[in-house]
């Protein structure tokens, strides 16, 4: 259950990624890149650097989901809408299929392995080290999370939400809507390769399907049924997947993707606030209900 | 390189371009006349090029002769367009051309996910393959090379009579001039009368249907496994998007550059080969956002 929370809440932390995007209107179908990038970035410094500490290893994916983050968003900050979503999904496939084709660097479809490193150079047990991912992920989507919302609401993030409200008017007060798309994407990134490397050190193993589109789409799916836009909402939508999936799997392992469109549909065509529009209903009417009994 | 090797680059890619031209042409299609881009397209290429097998296999079982395989195509082609197509239509994308972009996006997105577990489902994880159709026309020798007939001359030829017709019906045909019209403004078009729910019906039942034709075609050609679909989005995204969304003729030349890219990568670095593609896209899309052949949108304020 532990490890099954700290999976979630990596996997939340790269939602907000997705989040992020959603407030400027655009979804990326091949975020999962970012994801992966980072994972394997942390791979290879434990290949390079074997007993590189934790931190080394941390930093140093999170530095290649950046760089990566960077290139990729200059190319693709110019595009909205389709574009932009199918820009992604192809770069992503892109790199999807060199870890495939590359296998001797990267392992082919086995992937690479990261055994597990030490701790601010502590050498940890097993049971430690779960325990010691699990409060660095909480803290780390406590933090990130709190982050995402300020920047959200900072001057940068106001003018990313204008991308969304109207474009053209963000270029009138004199913007560059490329430079202001760009300060998001490469936050998404990096929110993405933070998820992707804690999942990775976690799982000790990162494979070419952290890449892969159905990883991208996954992420999308929680990001839209924790509520399109809302950063405690990923958080939530990660934790409701990820155990309603490990119980599901059982039974509807092979139809998994089935369920996930069909609920993907009914959440856009009904719910479209996902679970945090739901919660903000039901707290609206509770309080008209107390209003209305004062 | 020598000659042959460069003859066998060339026919592939021309055999390749077919295909993909065949799938690309009905996402531009779609895509030109409502606005939206149908993620689940590569779903129904996929389906299309199962069913083909199936029904193929069936057919010989029934001790029909081979020659049934091609009308076996054009049944799968149309069972994909009218079965498939036409409820999607009208059940859920009748429902989502008002909402924002994103939507209609994840909405698409949703079902292909929903499709891919589906095939998976009906036809399992192991490849298929079902070539009668290509055994059946035998191969042709051209300069040095020898090469199937059904790569070579059938796919180039009915990709060609497929851009002409649809050439053809857009201009010259009633129903063709409704959906151009409804294409130029939806709104002017209802108000002279045009039926615009049929319209575009009649346009996402057609589309799907060449994406189910496109799979049909090339079903004998290769063997098919899950993820065919989702390659084939991607890369008939790359056509469309590299020509301009909505240019059927651009499609045509696009899907013959990349097509021709891709298999000169496979003789000379087939690492690269699902890079190529991609580059080109990249390249193109740098220059000319728009696309080679897409015109600047007039912004509005």
């Amino acid at each position: 259950m532990q490890v099954l929370l700290t999976l979630a809440l990596a996997k939340g932390i790269a939602v907000m990624g997705i989040t992020v995007l959603l407030r400027s209107g655009q979804v990326s179908f091949g975020h999962a890149l970012f994801f992966a990038i980072a994972a394997y970035g942390g791979a290879f410094t434990l290949m390079l650097m074997p007993g590189a500490d934790l931190i080394v290893v941390f930093l140093l994916g999170l530095i290649a989901a950046t760089l990566s983050g960077v290139l990729v968003g200059l190319f693709v900050a110019r595009y909205r809408f389709i574009f932009f979503a199918m820009l992604n999904l192809a770069f992503s496939m892109i790199f999807w299929s060199i870890l495939e084709k590359f296998y001797h660097y990267t392992g082919g479809a086995d992937g690479m392995r990261l055994p597990r490193p030490t701790v601010l150079w502590i050498e940890m047990e097993r049971g430690t080290y779960e325990l010691f991912m699990f409060y660095l992920s909480l803290a780390m989507a406590v933090g990130l999370g709190w982050f995402s919302m300020r920047w959200l609401e900072s001057p940068t993030g106001q003018l990313f939400r204008t991308i969304k409200t109207n474009e053209t008017r963000l270029q009138y007060l004199g913007m560059s809507p490329q430079r202001v798309m760009m300060n998001g994407y490469v936050l998404s990134a990096m929110l993405c390769g933070t998820g992707g490397i804690l999942m990775g050190l976690v799982q000790g193993v990162v494979t070419p399907e952290y890449a892969y589109w159905i990883r991208s789409g996954e992420m999308v799916f929680i990001a839209v049924l924790g509520g399109a836009g809302s950063v405690p909402g990923a958080l939530v939508g990660a934790a409701i997947y990820e155990i309603v999936r490990t119980y599901a799997s059982a039974f509807a392992g092979d139809v998994w993707q089935m369920v996930l469109g069909i609920f993907l549909l009914i959440i856009i065509l009904f719910a479209p606030g996902g679970i945090a529009g739901i919660y903000n209903t039901l707290m609206d009417r509770i309080a008209g209900t107390k209003e209305r009994g004062e | 390189m020598n000659l042959t090797l460069f003859l066998l680059a060339l026919f592939d890619g021309i055999a390749y371009a077919a295909l993909v031209f065949i799938v690309a042409v009905g996402l531009t299609l779609i895509f030109g006349v409502m606005r939206i881009l149908n993620v689940a397209h590569g779903s129904l290429y996929a389906m299309g090029a199962y069913l083909t097998a199936s029904l193929t296999t069936f057919v010989l079982a029934a001790g029909l002769p081979p020659i049934f395989a091609f009308p076996c195509m054009l049944v799968s082609a149309i069972l994909i367009g009218v079965v498939l197509g036409g409820p999607l239509e009208w059940l859920l994308l009748r429902r989502i051309y008002h909402k924002p972009e994103v939507l209609q996006l994840l909405v698409t997105f949703a079902i292909f996910m929903i499709l891919e577990d589906v095939q998976r489902l009906i036809w399992g994880t192991q490849p298929i393959f079902q070539s009668t159709a290509l055994q059946l026309m035998g191969n042709v020798r051209a300069f040095s090379v020898n090469y199937t007939v059904y790569q070579l001359i059938l796919l180039p030829i009915v990709a060609i009579t497929l851009l002409i017709g649809l050439r053809f019906f857009l201009r010259r045909t009633v129903a063709g001039k409704l959906i151009l019209a409804t294409t130029e403004d939806r709104e002017a078009a209802q108000a002279i009368g045009i039926d615009a729910d049929k319209v575009f019906l009649l346009t996402f039942i057609v589309g799907a249907g060449l994406a189910g034709l496109g799979g049909a075609l090339a079903s004998p050609t290769t063997s098919i496994l899950p993820g065919i679909g989702a390659d084939m989005i991607v890369l008939s995204f790359a056509v469309v998007a590299t020509a301009g969304l909505g240019q059927i003729e651009g499609a045509a030349l696009t899907a013959l550059l990349i097509g021709l890219g891709r298999s000169f990568a496979v003789y000379v670095w087939p690492e690269t080969q699902v890079l190529v593609p991609y580059l080109i896209m990249v390249a193109v899309l740098l220059v000319r956002p728009e696309g080679l052949f897409g015109s600047p949108a007039a912004r509005k304020i």
